[in-house]
């Protein structure tokens, strides 16, 4: 049977690396987003490459 | 209002969308017979079916209905969760899972045949097939309006696209495949929704910045539940506990086969009675992730920041955009993406575990129980899969039934009370009163079913119900669903009662593994922190001190 967590970590992983790509190629990115004054894609893609890395290491472990 | 997506916006949906496609693809290789399509083959771990539990319950109605309500009710909304929710949930695992799991019944309606009759299965087998169809159509018609209005998208598009989807994986995997999805799309829409969050409440002065901004009918959640008139929800105390906490919430969890079935799923009867358990702890916490945006945004509207409630074309504020106007002035392309996502993720789940549902009580309990018995285990794997393409197609037909109406999402709310409420009635009495028989339980299905409909035709609110006479008139139309189900309840109960008392039962020989007290369960021992009772205490705790915290 397919192990969720490696599909889950593949997905979030890539997920991750191209909004943390976004995030340095484009940091000034806002679009509509008027109250918005962080550089989300970069936090958010950092973020999501750590979570995509911990369930790849999960399923690694079992 | 419309929101522009740039190709970033449109690259993350398209990966989101082959992952799944590809999960579907997998998964196809597990299957190879009926039990595997329909239930998964009983071979999922915990922490799989505690998720799915969860997610096949998160659609995005409830996603964008919870921030609107939230924007609408403030905190009272915690309400759905923390009494509407987490108290069944924990009643289902402790006490009703031994009955579904150690019967070996293959779904809801299946278990009434054990326990009580034929007749009663195939009442509850068409009201829940019918259910689930209105439930997916719905969904469906939801998500075409939703991307026709912010994305311009076509309707018929949107619909069709997004059908096309949800039927390749389910058909190509089955249960398995519509469960590992609903997992992927509860960390999608956790992710996908809890920057929006804290963006939102840390503008808005972070939550001592909005009970200053809001006061305390916001940001409470008890202090103004005395009386209807005192709470914009138009609820008090009885209403409250009765119609919601008690026979909404536990008809809903405690008997739809949508998510019963995820639990069944589960490898051991452990792990079966752990799955909602385990699943009230991120329940108890998903609030923060969709109604505290929506009181964020009460408090932004109220601080010249440029932020405003939207407003509806005839006046007066439209929750349900709450959650794109958010959307919109926070999120970037890119996260714009993964919010539209895990918006789109929502809805499929919903759809996928509808379907899922649908074709497993129409292989097991109309197709195999009335119209072809006792063929090859293949022939129904092969039913089991028309059954989706059939169920997605009816879906739908009612998406585009749906545009002809202007109230469907009242009236799914009040199907709920007609079908969810009555046949709580019936398995309490079934799984806890040897003395109930099968007579008794089908008169009371169908007595409660009518009350339901009786009470709403003698009961008005904002303009709706009310076809025979005007009784009463409810404050909102929440309240009238709330009494609508209290009555059905009652009325399915009492009677069952008494017409009980009036047949014969089953000899108690036969009702083993189904009623408590007639022979013991087996129930495989475990260590102390996995078993149902310790979780249980843990988690009620927990929601009570929440209780606590936002009184």
């Amino acid at each position: 049977m397919l192990d969720l967590r490696k599909p889950a970590g593949f997905f979030f992983l890539l997920l991750g690396l191209m909004l943390a790509g976004a995030g340095l190629l484009r940091p000034d990115l806002r679009g509509a987003a008027v109250l918005l004054d962080i550089n989300l894609n970069l936090y958010f893609g950092i973020f999501c490459i750590c979570f995509g890395g911990v369930f790849l290491w999960l399923s690694r472990k079992a | 209002m419309t929101l522009t997506l740039t190709l970033l916006d449109y690259s993350i949906l398209v990966t989101y969308f082959l992952f799944v496609l590809g999960i579907g693809w997998f998964l196809r290789k597990s299957v190879s017979s009926s039990s595997d399509f329909l239930t998964s083959g009983h071979s999922l771990p915990l922490w799989i079916t505690s998720l799915a539990f969860l997610a096949a319950n998160m659609g995005a109605l409830e996603m964008i209905g919870m921030c609107g309500s939230g924007a609408k009710y403030g905190m009272l909304t915690s309400h759905f969760y923390w009494i509407g929710a987490i108290p069944a949930m924990l009643f289902v695992g402790v006490f009703m899972m031994p009955f579904y799991y150690g019967s070996k019944a293959r779904s809801v309606p299946e278990y009434l045949k054990l326990r009580f009759d034929e007749k009663t299965r195939g009442f509850n087998a068409i009201t829940f097939a019918v259910m689930t169809i209105f439930s997916s159509g719905i969904s469906m018609y939801a998500l075409g309006i939703l991307l026709q209005g912010i994305f311009g998208w076509s309707f018929t598009f949107s619909v069709c696209a997004s059908a096309a989807i949800v039927l390749a994986y389910t058909y190509l995997g089955g249960l398995n495949s519509a469960i590992y999805n609903e997992v992927l799309q509860f960390f999608l829409i956790v992710a996908g929704f809890s920057p929006l969050t804290i963006l939102a409440v840390k503008k808005a002065g972070g939550w001592q910045g909005i009970t200053h901004t809001l006061g305390p009918k916001m940001t409470q959640s008890w202090g103004h539940m005395a009386h209807a008139s005192d709470n914009a929800m138009g609820v008090e105390l009885i209403g409250l506990f009765m119609g919601l906490g008690f026979v909404l919430s536990f008809g809903y969890w405690c008997t739809n086969y949508l998510v019963v079935q995820r639990a069944m799923a589960a490898r051991n009867m452990t792990d079966a009675r752990n799955t909602p358990i385990v699943g009230a702890f991120p329940k108890m916490l998903i609030p923060f992730v969709v109604i505290l945006p929506g009181i964020a945004a009460v408090a932004l509207g109220q601080m010249n920041l440029g932020f405003a409630i939207p407003l509806k074309p005839a006046g007066g504020p439209d929750y349900d955009k709450v959650l794109f106007t958010l959307i919109q002035h926070f999120y970037s392309p890119g996260m714009l993406g993964v919010g539209l996502t895990a918006l789109i993720a929502s809805f499929m789940s919903g759809m996928a575990g509808n379907v899922t549902a649908f074709n497993t009580v129409w292989t097991y309990d109309i197709y195999q129980s009335y119209i072809r018995k006792d063929a090859p285990d293949s022939h129904y794997l092969w039913v089991g899969r028309m059954a989706t393409i059939f169920g997605v197609t009816l879906s739908i037909g009612a998406a585009y039934l749906a545009t002809q109406f202007n109230n469907m999402m009242d009236f799914l709310q009040l199907i709920f009370g007609f079908v969810n409420a009555p046949l709580f009635a019936t398995f309490l009495l079934g799984m806890f009163w040897k003395r109930a028989t099968g007579h008794a339980a089908f008169t009371g299905l169908v007595s409660g079913t009518c009350a339901a409909g009786v009470t709403y035709c003698l009961t008005l609110a904002e303009g709706k119900g009310g076809y025979i006479a005007h009784l009463w008139e409810f404050k909102t139309s929440m309240a009238q669903n709330f009494w609508v189900a209290i009555f059905a309840f009652w009325v399915c109960f009492l009677v069952t009662i008494v017409v009980s008392y009036f047949t014969c039962p089953k000899p108690v020989e036969e009702l083993a593994g189904l009623v408590y007290g007639v022979r013991k369960v087996e129930i495989e021992p475990s260590v102390w922190y996995k078993r149902p009772a310790v979780l249980a205490t843990a988690a009620a705790l927990a929601c009570i001190a929440l209780n606590f915290v936002f009184f």
